[in-house]
């Protein structure tokens, strides 16, 4: 009974009372703040929120973790806190403005000494330029030496991986599922992903984009020309300008009135012709698309002819010099 | 109680004067002094949140089949890496919140830098003795922008994926030597091995951190040692500085700009999605869809990567010079040159080699402020260039026009916009003349008609 | 008598059954013949009740102006779009009305499907986008009819799926997904637009910078001329 009475006169101690310093300047550092009792109430209320919100994100957390309630109440905590503390800052602590020296521009003495020291120190040399020369060869050979190993994290004097594609001579095309692609598949108008057969689908060199262009539209460059497989041409599908798929296909329902159709791809809208070779119309693409040589086999399904005419993916020094391993 | 803490301390490491020092040490009051406070906040969120992320992230390329709560990745093929995303995403409790408070905090992070560097800049605070704090400034916002990348790329989602892939052919496309550093880097050709994402994971979580770290401790070190720098008021110069000492003036307004740094990122991690990674889908090399976009800070390179046009410069059969170098490498590489070496620029222009601890209003110093409104226009004018596909889908305007719109823009209208803030600066100094004259010519004629 | 009322009865069928078809030839004199009897726009014989269904209840048609890719736009009365349908059904033998069953389609599988075929153009979660010379629209606004109809016509320069191509079940998954894409799971909040950095700049901008420095300028002081 008597400490609960104590307890409670405690509490409204600590709640109700304050502070009445008698007012004594004895050699004060810091200036005395004239002191702001509503400002005291204003951040004490702040603190009561942050501390409300932050009870609040644990039984949020406990009830279910949504994210809105938790980040709101979190969030709100460190506002109130962050509230309470720029109360303070303007209205409990003293304002005050000092001035004093910025440190000096330099030190020349120190700058001297230092420099005395260090050439004192080397009095004992008589080669001079010598040590200096050996150390800078040693560290340059020792930090080579350190540095070699970061060759192993790749190849680095080859680029022939760059090259190589998964497409072979009579490899046959299939889709994301493995089915292999039939000819009569092959609609106009449309455009299909194929893949070589028992490839790993994610290297650059597998996707190709397949459309079907009645043969009397194919243009093809002469060293190109038999690359379709009867309208049916076949591109790798990785754009020439920085590697994304080519996933559009532009395909006119009304040649007239209608762009001609073409292969978009929708990173920076490079745009390719189908009936061309995969020549650049239009965007920032530097290389026509790589062909690939496609015919059908005895059954009907697409089989590939050999490798690309040029590598796949975005341009690189050697990207002209080498063909694809056939 | 202070008394036993500071006796504690000072018996164990002799900082007792160190720390009185440190309570009364003075800083100049402006507000735009404090950006660099809330980068450094933004950091510290980072750092918390990303340290939580680490704890449920896997590191790893190797494929699975999905087979969690979220119904349309269901059977979907992905790796371990984008799985763990969704995981955190959709199962871990609080694991959104911490996560997109981390992109959040990554986003309003280089903004701060960003607003940071451009004070520093049109105030010409980069002026000795502080060109080496400037330095490591720069350095950390390169830093930064490699570390923010590597950070929302390692979630293997659709859009992240492209954007790797286009990070890749930019490499790529450094002359005689661009195919050969990647490969090292990537172990072969994009997608790269197994390795490749323990990689990327190391780079982002330890080495750029420590990195960033380590700069940010030089950076404020050598803030502190030399005193931040101050405007003209009343009793500033350059020997003196004004400020508010740290206890108590100045500990509770840092702190308060700290939470509410932190309770702003903590409420957008909450409330405001961002980087929906399970709505996106995982990456496949095959696969793209329209619209995607790198992260803002980024987008000055897709602008310039849209607005090049397409050629490779070729000698001979060698490809000396791809088509991405230009937008994706020559592009930053000039601006972030300018950056670096604009106090040397000024030093040999304005023939000025004195120590500055007084700073510039931009109006006082017009050249300064003109140039950097015409390097800024021209990087922001290439940054809205790269969205100009989405202008055409939700305003109409027709993309092929705009692309030569913004080519044409991006040469003439910063030495238009750098003119024009020449002359506001002149015409600003020149009206405040005017009043200060018009003000002392009353004051004069006041005191004579009393007299 | 009784003859007389069987012949008016089987008049007014008749007649009734008929008025659609001579209505929408008045119709299709009045909207459509200008360029559809001429070179500048695809002759309607054989392309079915499908097409002319999915141009009609858009708005894609009647164009306001040639030269433009059509747009979404006002719609003529149904009584007449069910007219002008019949009509152009009636000029040779085309694809009747799809009637697709979304509800029946697999969730996962359309967005599969989605992103293999179409994402490329109207974006993962179908808000549009460009392609070089076109805008493929957001399909926010589609009715599953619609989106059956559009996948198997290709209008404009959109490419045409066949059923060999996209199965009707297939089509039924796809349909599925672009219903959710509509309210797709925004459980991170906000879902500001679903098309990734773009709106989430202008929020880190707009919002978080503006409050930062709105902090700073309570925290710190001004400069005063």
């Amino acid at each position: 009974m008597r400490r609960g009475r104590d307890l409670a006169v405690a509490l409204l101690t600590l709640l109700l009372g304050r502070i009445v310093r008698p007012r004594e300047s004895r050699g004060r550092i810091v200036p005395d703040a004239p002191g702001n009792t509503s400002a005291e109430l204003v951040a004490l209320a702040f603190l009561a929120l942050a501390s409300f919100a932050a009870v609040g994100f644990i039984v949020a957390y406990a009830v279910g973790g949504n994210t809105q309630y938790l980040g709101l109440s979190l969030g709100l905590s460190l506002v109130f806190v962050a509230a309470a503390l720029i109360v303070t800052a303007r209205k409990l602590v003293v304002a005050e403005e000092l001035e004093e020296d910025y440190p000096p521009e330099e030190h020349v003495v120190e700058q001297e000494r230092v420099e005395q020291i260090v050439e004192e120190a080397g009095d004992g040399l008589t080669r001079r330029r010598l040590f200096k020369l050996g150390l800078l060869g040693t560290g340059g050979a020792l930090g080579l030496a350190l540095l070699t190993p970061v060759l192993s994290l790749g190849p680095f004097f080859t680029t022939k991986y760059y090259l190589g594609t998964p497409w072979r001579r009579g490899r046959r095309l299939v889709d994301e599922n493995g089915k292999p692609w039939h000819a009569d598949a092959i609609e106009r108008d449309d455009f299909y992903t194929a893949f070589p057969e028992g490839a790993n689908p994610e290297e650059l060199g597998s996707p190709l984009v397949l459309v079907r262009l009645p043969p009397g539209d194919l243009r093809l460059p002469a060293q190109l020309r038999g690359y379709d497989a009867g309208g049916i041409v076949a591109y790798s599908k990785i754009c020439t300008h920085a590697g994304c798929a080519i996933s559009m296909y532009r395909a006119p329902l009304f040649q007239p009135a209608e762009p001609r159709p073409a292969l978009v791809c929708p990173c920076h809208y490079s745009t390719f012709d189908p009936a061309t070779g995969g020549t650049v119309i239009f965007g920032p693409a530097g290389r026509p698309l790589p062909m690939l040589p496609i015919e059908v086999d005895a059954r009907g399904f697409l089989r590939a002819k050999g490798n690309f005419d040029g590598p796949v993916g975005p341009s690189w020094w050697g990207v002209r010099m080498w063909r694809p391993n056939p | 109680m202070i008394r036993k803490v500071v006796r504690y301390l000072d018996q164990r490491s002799s900082t007792a004067p160190f720390i009185r020092k440190s309570l009364r040490y003075l800083f100049p009051d402006h507000w735009s002094f404090l950006l660099g406070e809330v980068a450094l906040y933004a950091f510290i969120v980072l750092v918390a949140t990303g340290v939580y992320l680490t704890l449920f992230f896997v590191d790893s390329t190797a494929p699975t089949v999905y087979h969690g709560p979220y119904v349309p990745l269901q059977g979907q093929h992905m790796s371990e890496a984008y799985a763990s995303v969704v995981r955190i995403s959709t199962t871990v409790k609080a694991g959104l919140l911490i996560r997109q408070t981390h992109h959040w905090a990554a986003n309003v992070f280089v903004a701060a830098i960003v607003l940071h560097l451009l004070r520093v800049f049109f105030t010409g605070a980069y002026r000795k003795p502080r060109d080496l704090t400037y330095l490591i400034g720069v350095t950390m916002l390169l830093a930064t922008l490699l570390e923010a990348y590597l950070g929302y790329s390692l979630a293997d989602d659709l859009l992240s994926g492209m954007g790797l892939a286009i990070g890749w052919s930019v490499g790529m496309s450094i002359p005689f030597v661009g195919a050969n550093l990647m490969s090292l880097l990537f172990h072969g050709p994009f997608p790269g091995q197994s390795s490749l994402w323990p990689r990327m994971y190391l780079a982002h979580v330890f080495l750029l951190p420590v990195l960033i770290g380590s700069l940010l401790v030089a950076h404020l070190t050598l803030v502190v040692l030399r005193h931040h720098t101050q405007f003209k008021r009343k009793r500033e110069t350059e020997r003196r500085i004004v400020g508010i000492p740290t206890w108590p003036g100045q500990a509770p307004r840092s702190l308060g700009l700290a939470f509410a740094t932190a309770g702003v990122l903590f409420l957008l991690g909450g409330l405001v999605q961002i980087n929906p990674i399970w709505l996106w889908g995982p990456y496949h090399t095959y696969l793209a869809t329209n619209g995607a976009q790198p992260d803002w800070y980024l987008g000055w390179l897709i602008g310039g990567l849209r607005l090049v046009p397409g050629f490779d410069v070729v000698i001979d059969g060698y490809t000396l010079v791809p088509g991405p170098f230009w937008g994706g490498v020559a592009f930053p590489t000039v601006v972030l040159g300018f950056v670096y070496t604009w106090p040397w620029i000024e030093r040999r222009l304005t023939g000025d080699r004195e120590y500055h601890n007084i700073v510039d209003r931009p109006r006082d110093a017009p050249l300064r402020t003109a140039i950097g409104v015409g390097v800024l226009s021209w990087v922001f004018i290439v940054f809205v260039a790269g969205s100009s596909d989405r202008a055409d889908v939700v305003f109409g305007l027709s993309y092929t026009a705009q692309i030569w719109f913004y080519r044409m823009a991006a040469l003439v209208l910063p030495i238009v916009f750098g003119a024009i803030a020449y002359r506001v600066c002149h015409e600003l100094v020149a009206s405040e003349r005017i009043a200060a004259d018009r003000k002392r010519a009353e004051a004069e004629a006041k005191a004579r008609l009393a007299s | 008598m009784q003859r007389r009322l069987i012949l008016l009865a089987l008049f007014v069928v008749v007649a009734t059954g008929a008025a659609p078809v001579t209505t929408g030839k008045h119709l299709y004199g009045r909207y459509c013949a200008q360029c559809h009897d001429a070179a500048n726009a695809p002759a309607l014989r054989g392309v079915g009740a499908l097409a002319a269904d999915f141009y009609l209840t858009t708005g894609y048609m009647p164009l306001p102006h040639l030269g433009v890719q059509p747009r979404r736009g006002r719609t003529l009365e149904a009584a007449q779009i069910r007219a002008l349908v019949a009509y152009v059904a009636s000029l040779g033998t085309g694809p009747s009305i799809p009637n697709p069953h979304p509800e029946r389609g697999n969730l996962a599988r359309g967005m599969q499907l989605f992103t293999d075929h179409c994402s490329g153009c109207h974006q993962v979660l179908a808000e549009g986008g460009y392609v070089t010379g076109a805008v493929p629209p957001p399909l926010g606004a589609d009715t599953p009819t619609q989106i059956a109809e559009a996948v198997r016509i290709g209008p404009n320069v959109m490419p045409k799926f066949t059923a060999r191509a996209i199965s009707s079940a297939q089509l039924d998954s796809i349909i599925r997904y672009v219903l959710y894409a509509r309210h797709p799971d925004d459980r991170g909040g906000w879902g500001i637009g679903h098309i990734g950095p773009v709106p989430e700049g202008l929020v880190t901008w707009f919002i978080a910078v503006a409050v930062l420095i709105g902090v700073c300028l309570g925290v710190g002081r001004r400069l005063r001329a």
